[in-house]
């Protein structure tokens, strides 16, 4: 058969299916074992499941775009580990969906920030950063101490996350059913910190 | 990874090298049927194709990257399970816990395979470790005479401290200020030097947990004002008295100087942590307050928290 590409230039939808073979051997080499390694899929041990408060936190940090500033992905590099912990390891963000490895450090990576400053600090620095770091230049966040939650959605979300991870049993009926209960008359600048303050413990 | 994985990768990695080899050969010939430099039979509003071969050099260059391909997938980790030969990784990355972590960077190096992590940090502990651990090896009282080390402690506080003592360590509402002499838990260099490894949590229940009515509070604030030495309503402050008598003294002292062993602030040194108007002290008192030091002993480890003692000592001790 003569070798002609006349057939592929003049026929779209053979020249994409064509592509999506092409580059999906990258995808098919890098990403796909990945679904199936005990690495990237199991907690590290004594990781513990968020709270309900904490998922609650987790959903304010995605929704006050607290990602565009903050990694949570502590680069294998000694500058990085001498000031934020132990370098990140796949196994720490099972439970994250989606993760919240960020891409840009306008302020300090956030992985292992957990225990690291009082409650009391972080709900002062949320209100007004300047007011314990005069340089800093993040924008403070004065509602989350005035909007409550309303844990309308609190069990919903455990149930998801639950489904997602059917060999884990991350929570029980009871935990899902008394949700609603454990934000209950909680502010969402509660729910934050808890969610900051049980950030990077397992490899500590 | 499970030999399954393994394999599939070594195979379509290399499907996908030798395919790239058989495409460019095949294309590097003329195989069209038409003369090379000859009209391919078409022309787009004048442009017109011709059979013209891939350029040299960038078939050349096409080669050079297949052939860095297999040179960097037998030296480096890339095909499945295979390591490379040059046992390279740049990090523990299968680690679970941290004793595992510790445990891997010994396993690395006896089966002297190259960690770039690792490599990086025992080169940095070869440098300054001995440093760090000639300073741990100084008592503190001998410390803080060593200009140097007060330096080095100064930067670790920058970096670690700051955020929460400011950067002039002079505080802020509720963080203590470290220059002023005043100490809830004592100035001393080893309760310093306790007080970071271990952290403080200063507790103060509304009130104190005791019967006082709201009614009682500026009475009570103006006794407390009377207790800093400033100026005050001896009035008011005698009925204050009264209310500081059923029970404040247990911690803050029966002259109100505190108790280091429990954190109770002493309130005749006129140092503020929450403030020190009547207003402040009143919602004090009224609310309670609660203050948390973190534990630094595992997040910077006992020689560089002897360090940072020694230079949080010299703020205050000039």
């Amino acid at each position: 058969m003569k070798f002609n590409h006349e057939l592929v230039e003049k026929n779209i939808g053979l020249l994409g299916i064509l592509t999506v073979i092409a580059i999906s051997f990258g995808s098919l080499v890098e990403i796909t074992p990945l679904l199936f390694q005990k690495d990237t899929t199991e907690p590290l041990e004594g990781q513990i499941p968020y709270t309900a408060l904490q998922i609650e936190g987790r959903d304010i940090y995605v929704r006050e775009g607290c990602y565009n500033c903050h990694s949570q992905m502590i680069r294998p590099l000694r500058a990085e580990t001498e000031r934020y912990g132990h370098y990140s390891v796949a196994g720490e963000s099972v439970w994250d969906h989606p993760f919240q490895w960020g891409s840009k450090r306008t302020g300090p990576d956030l992985a292992r920030v957990g225990g690291r400053y009082s409650d009391q600090w972080h709900e002062v620095h949320l209100i007004d950063p300047r007011a314990v770091v005069p340089q800093s230049n993040m924008p403070g966040f004065p509602w989350l101490a005035e909007n409550k939650l309303s844990g309308e959605l609190t069990g919903k979300k455990m149930d998801i996350l639950r489904n997602l991870h059917p060999t884990h049993e991350l929570y029980t009926d009871e935990e899902i059913a008394a949700a609603k209960d454990a934000v209950k008359d909680k502010t969402e600048m509660d729910a934050l910190i808890a969610y900051l303050q049980s950030l990077g413990h397992a490899l500590k | 990874m499970t030999d399954f994985w393994s394999i599939w990768i070594i195979v379509l990695s290399s499907v996908v090298i030798i395919g790239c080899i058989v495409l460019l050969h095949a294309c590097s010939k003329n195989n069209t049927g038409v003369k090379e430099g000859e009209s391919m039979g078409h022309s787009f509003d004048g442009i017109e194709e011709l059979n013209n071969p891939l350029p040299k050099w960038w078939s050349y260059m096409f080669y050079i990257t297949i052939v860095f391909s297999v040179i960097y997938l037998a030296l480096y980790p890339g095909l499945g399970s295979f390591k490379g030969f040059l046992g390279w990784t740049s990090s523990n990355q299968s680690v679970r816990t941290l004793a595992e972590s510790k445990q891997a960077v010994i396993d690395a190096q006896e089966e002297g395979r190259w960690v770039q992590y690792d490599q990086e940090v025992k080169h940095a502990d070869e440098k300054f470790g001995p440093i760090f651990k000639a300073y741990a090896d100084t008592p503190l009282e001998e410390l803080v005479k060593n200009k140097e080390a007060l330096k080095v402690g100064g930067r670790l506080f920058l970096q670690n401290c700051s955020m929460c003592h400011g950067s002039d360590a002079r505080g802020s509402k509720g963080f203590p200020n470290l220059t002023d002499g005043a100490w809830l838990y004592g100035g001393e260099l080893a309760t310093i030097k306790t007080t970071i490894m271990n952290g403080r949590h200063g507790m103060m229940p509304p009130k104190g947990g005791l019967p006082i009515e709201d009614s009682e509070l500026p009475g009570l604030a103006e006794y407390v004002v009377k207790l800093s030495g400033r100026e005050h309503d001896a009035a008011l402050a005698a009925q204050g008295q009264g209310s500081f008598m059923k029970g404040c003294f247990a911690c803050h002292g029966m002259d109100g100087t505190g108790n280091k062993f429990m954190g109770a602030p002493n309130l005749t040194d006129n140092a503020w942590l929450y403030g020190g108007s009547r207003g402040a002290i009143q919602q004090s008192v009224k609310n309670g307050r609660s203050g948390v030091m973190p534990a630094w002993k595992d997040v910077l480890g006992e020689e560089k928290v002897h360090v940072i003692s020694a230079y949080v000592y010299s703020l205050s001790n000039k």
